[in-house]
């Protein structure tokens, strides 16, 4: 298949950017989204053209560095899908597909479509974690977990730290990210002692970043990968109101 | 290539006595760095995953300062974040006659007796805090409904000791260790430089002192001095181009420092992982690796007729050959990855391969499907018979996967003595960058383990030991500015040669002849051949290689033609190595040495070492440290 790709190109933070078209040509079905946009760029280098720079590690929708907006979709349209993951069989021969970097001000564009994505790391450093020293914890066994908040907390815990849940929201909010890591940790008995000051200070931490706030659209639950809910958004909110209340 | 053989090597810092004993004994003889010069002393550690990560968090709360690189934007997207099946821990929750002592041994056995018992008992011993520590910080790992962890059993083993967190173990101890990181980076101990990426190693008066990187963002050549480094880079597999790794893994880190005097041990012993989706097509980038706890109730089989084209539903029972189950009785579908490998390569020589060019087996769900119903699979494994489908385009409820082997670990890296130290004093190399506990054949959920060990347990211990034996003095300028004009020098070459073929296709290339000349099975002729190819290859490749952009940016060319050239040096010495090694061991199998029955055919007589290569002007210099053991008797291995 042959396809029409509008990709946005900027040099670095300072250069305004723009749209910038190419060809896709003999494209493979079985090919995922980053391998078509390999061969884009063997093509580019040979000509002695600047490859499109995107982010990329995993390639198996678990590490979190790719993501791009495509065709105005965060990761693209198919649901649930990282872009690594996403494959050309779902495109049609001949469309036109546009391709452009996560957009929210705390995600400063690097080059073309990669963006700095550290304020997240910045939110964890808040407090995303449990203070236990290496090497002195009692028997794992010691503290058993029902079953259905392991499983609850394991789900919370998928998020890959992609930001495409901010790429998708009108407010640029970081709120689906952070709801899932206070989620995780909220739910299980280890993370019970901070439980209250980490919402605190890691939803403080989100709105120094300069995030927007949650209106509840809900454009973020519809574009993540690892299909976090809605409702971690209120388990957040809602220990963030105790301490407040305190 | 021409090598020559040097003197013995020892490890030297393992103590005598009691195998039980010796770690103990080792953390009581080991100095200790008063609280208040901890804050004095620097240490870098290159790496943020499973084992640098762990590492560097563990290291800040002890007071000292530590500085901790890695090239992708944040820590927490290393590459320990894709592992999939599963942790061992020597644990015996199951009460199914598991001990510390057993899964030593069965490590030691599934290593093909090429790892060293000391550390591979230290290993078991603390695989047991990993999992209390992972548990602590919040790892949600599956859980029973009487609210205690959950076990399965991985390929090799006949006991539950695998801790999981549903397909994601990797992701999931790794995020704990990011997290404790981070909690580092607050406090200030840690400081982080995400995009950084190491170029060279700074050694001053015969010590490791300081690491030379390049910001890739703005492409600025820095210099950081320590009073140590630790290397955590992880694995060398993408020598082959198509593997399951991470695009941006490398050796480029370990390489470097194996130019500067760090001995590199069994380069040649690399894991292939049996249960992969196989290629597709030219423009593939990567490969696929399907957990391989599938095999604990999916079936492997192909055709029983070679260039049986029917569709696998087609196909009567009696025409199906599952072969693991007939050669294998005792162990099936469960035997370990390179039996289950080569068995794989071997029905596809046959002609009986399936799917496009024949090179794939089936992996079946159906009687699965049939005996616990098909919500029971879904549940179990749903994650990654979705994945599956999204990468094929086949639903494998109603029909079978297709698999094949594919590259997946590499147990050679630099070597390390019990402390893991290198032979650098002050180098340091934990996970996957080390060659230490595994042997030829790492069996499935060791190398979580041994990650964390080294970065939570092992490493915190022994560098307090070198570090309290400092101050080591001023590090030598001249030592600095040498190592910064090679990286320059380097760097302007690649942008300067201005040739016709990409970085890429070059390690396209490159990765094809390992792959079919130092791949799963390897003969003197194959491994011949390949020394020959990659010299002409890496010549190509310094006339004829084109790097588009400049060097002062984000420049992912630069970036990928960078690691390239240090993969042609490195495959090099892994055919050397594979060609000196006239035996077959678990992931090393040479064609002529191989039993009736065409098993691996060791050769303790005149292998039972690790070979330590040095590298020298006037070429490698082989060094070997002789295996004894003293616990686990050599005997073949056998999984009838
Ligand atoms: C798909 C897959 C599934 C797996 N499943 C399992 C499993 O179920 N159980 C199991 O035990 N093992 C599994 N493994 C193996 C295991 O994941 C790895 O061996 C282990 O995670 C390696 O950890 P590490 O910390 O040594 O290195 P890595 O996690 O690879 O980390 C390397 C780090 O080094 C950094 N780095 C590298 N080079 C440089 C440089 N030059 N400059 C700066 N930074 C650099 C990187 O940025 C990264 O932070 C799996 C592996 C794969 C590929
Ligand atoms: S919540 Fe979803 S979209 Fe947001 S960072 Fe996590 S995985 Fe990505
Ligand atoms: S590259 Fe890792 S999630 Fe896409």
């Amino acid at each position: 298949m042959n396809l029409t790709l509008k990709v946005w190109r900027q040099s670095g933070p300072k250069d305004s950017g723009r749209m910038v078209t190419y060809q896709a040509k003999d494209v493979s079905p079985d090919m995922s989204f980053l391998e078509m946009l390999d061969v884009v760029n063997e093509q580019l280098i040979l000509a002695g053209d600047d490859p499109i720079a995107f982010d990329h590690d995993c390639r198996e929708g678990i590490c979190g560095m790719c993501g791009m907006v495509i065709n105005g979709v965060a990761h693209g349209e198919q649901r649930a899908t990282t872009t690594c993951q996403l494959h050309m069989r779902h495109f049609e021969d001949g469309a036109t597909v546009t391709i452009e970097p996560w957009r929210a001000a705390p995600f400063p564009v690097v080059k073309d479509l990669v963006v700095d994505r550290s304020a997240f790391d910045r939110i964890i450093q808040a407090g995303g974690f449990v203070s236990v020293p290496a090497g002195s914890a009692p028997d794992a066994h010691s503290l058993p977990v029902r079953k259905e908040d392991a499983d609850d907390a394991f789900d919370a815990a998928t998020c890959i730290g992609c930001g495409a849940c901010v790429a998708a929201c009108p407010n640029g909010s970081a709120s689906l990210f952070t709801a899932a890591k206070i989620t995780h940790l909220s739910l299980l008995p280890q993370g019970q002692p901070e439980r209250i000051a980490r919402a605190k200070s890691m939803v403080d931490q989100m709105d120094a970043e300069g995030f927007g706030g949650c209106t509840n659209t809900g454009e973020c639950t519809a574009v993540c990968p690892k299909g976090i809910p809605l409702d971690t958004i209120a388990r957040m909110n809602s220990d963030y109101l105790k301490a407040n209340a305190k | 290539m021409k090598y020559t053989e040097g003197t013995e090597i020892r490890d030297t810092k393992a103590p005598a006595g009691p195998i039980e004993e010796r770690w103990e004994k080792r953390k009581f003889s080991a100095k200790l760095v008063n609280p208040a010069n901890k804050r004095k002393l620097q240490v870098i550690v290159v790496g943020t995953g499973l084992a640098g990560g762990s590492a560097a968090a563990t290291l800040g709360e002890l007071g000292y300062n530590v500085k901790s690189f890695c090239y992708q934007d944040s820590p927490r997207r290393a590459h320990s974040i894709a592992a999939q099946g599963g942790i061992n821990a020597a644990k015996n929750y199951r009460g199914d006659g598991d001990s510390i002592y057993r899964l030593f041994y069965d490590t030691v056995k599934g290593g093909d007796f090429r790892a060293r018992e000391s550390n591979v008992y230290r290993l078991a011993q603390v695989s047991v805090n990993i999992i209390d520590q992972a548990v602590a910080q919040g790892v949600p790992f599956a859980r029973e409904y009487g609210g205690l962890l959950d076990t399965r059993s991985f390929g090799g083993a006949q006991v539950s000791r695998t801790f999981y967190a549903r397909g994601q173990t990797g992701q999931q101890l790794l995020l704990g260790a990011y997290q404790a990181l981070e909690r580092q980076v607050a406090a200030g101990t840690v400081e982080m430089f995400t995009r950084h990426e190491m170029l060279e190693l700074i050694v001053s008066d015969g010590r490791a002192r300081g690491i030379i990187v390049r910001d890739m963002v703005t492409g600025e050549i820095e210099r950081h001095m320590a009073d140590a480094v630790v290397l955590a880079t992880g694995g060398y597999g993408n020598v082959f181009y198509l593997s399951t790794n991470a695009k941006g893994c490398n050796t480029t880190a370990i390489w470097r420092a194996h130019e500067k005097g760090a001995y590199f041990a069994n380069p040649c012993y690399t894991q292939i992982h049996p249960t992969c989706i196989p290629v597709s097509g030219e423009y593939q980038s990567k490969l696929t690796l399907m957990s391989e706890s599938l095999r604990n109730d999916g079936r492997v089989w192909v055709p029983v007729a070679a260039g049986d084209t029917r569709a696998p539903g087609d196909i009567p029972d009696d025409e199906r050959d599952y072969y693991l189950e007939r050669i294998y009785p005792a162990f099936g579908n469960l035997v370990p990855r390179d039996i289950a490998s080569r068995a794989a390569k071997n029905v596809c020589d046959e002609g009986r391969g399936v799917g496009p060019g024949g090179l794939g087996v089936y992996l079946d769900f159906r009687d699965a499907i049939n005996r616990l119903g098909r919500d029971a699979v879904e549940k179990k494994y749903g994650n990654l018979f979705e994945m599956y489908e999204r990468i094929t385009g086949e639903d494998p409820y109603t029909q079978p996967m297709r698999i094949y082997p594919a590259v997946h670990y590499t147990m050679g890296g630099l070597w390390v003595d019990y402390d893991l130290q290198s032979t650098i004093p002050g180098l340091f190399v934990i996970g996957e960058a080390n060659f230490s506990d595994h042997g030829a054949n790492r069996l499935g959920a060791s190398a979580l383990m041994q990650g964390l060990a080294d970065g939570y347990f092992v490493l915190p211990t022994t560098i307090g030991d070198y570090l309290a034996n400092g101050p080591y003095g001023e590090v030598d300028e001249e030592a600095v500015a040498e190592a910064e004009i090679k990286v320059r020098t380097k760097i302007d070459k690649l942008l300067s040669i201005n040739g016709t073929r990409t970085p890429d296709s070059f390690h396209r290339e490159l990765g094809k002849i390992m792959w079919d000349y130092c791949g799963m099975e390897r003969t003197e002729e194959s491994l011949r051949k390949a020394l020959e190819l990659i010299p002409s290859l890496r010549e190509e490749f310094w006339r004829n290689v084109k790097v588009s952009g400049s060097a002062e940016e984000l420049n992912q060319v630069l970036e990928k033609a960078g690691r390239v050239a240090d993969f042609f040096d490195l495959a090099e010495l892994m055919c050397l190595d594979a060609l000196v090694r006239t035996e077959s061991c678990g992931g090393h199998f040479r064609a002529e040495s191989q039993d009736a029955d065409g098993e691996a055919l060791r050769d303790d007589e005149n292998f039972a070492h690790v070979s330590a290569w040095e590298h020298t002007p006037d070429g490698p210099v082989l060094h070997k440290e002789p295996l004894e053991y003293e616990y686990v008797k050599m005997s073949q291995r056998s999984y009838k």
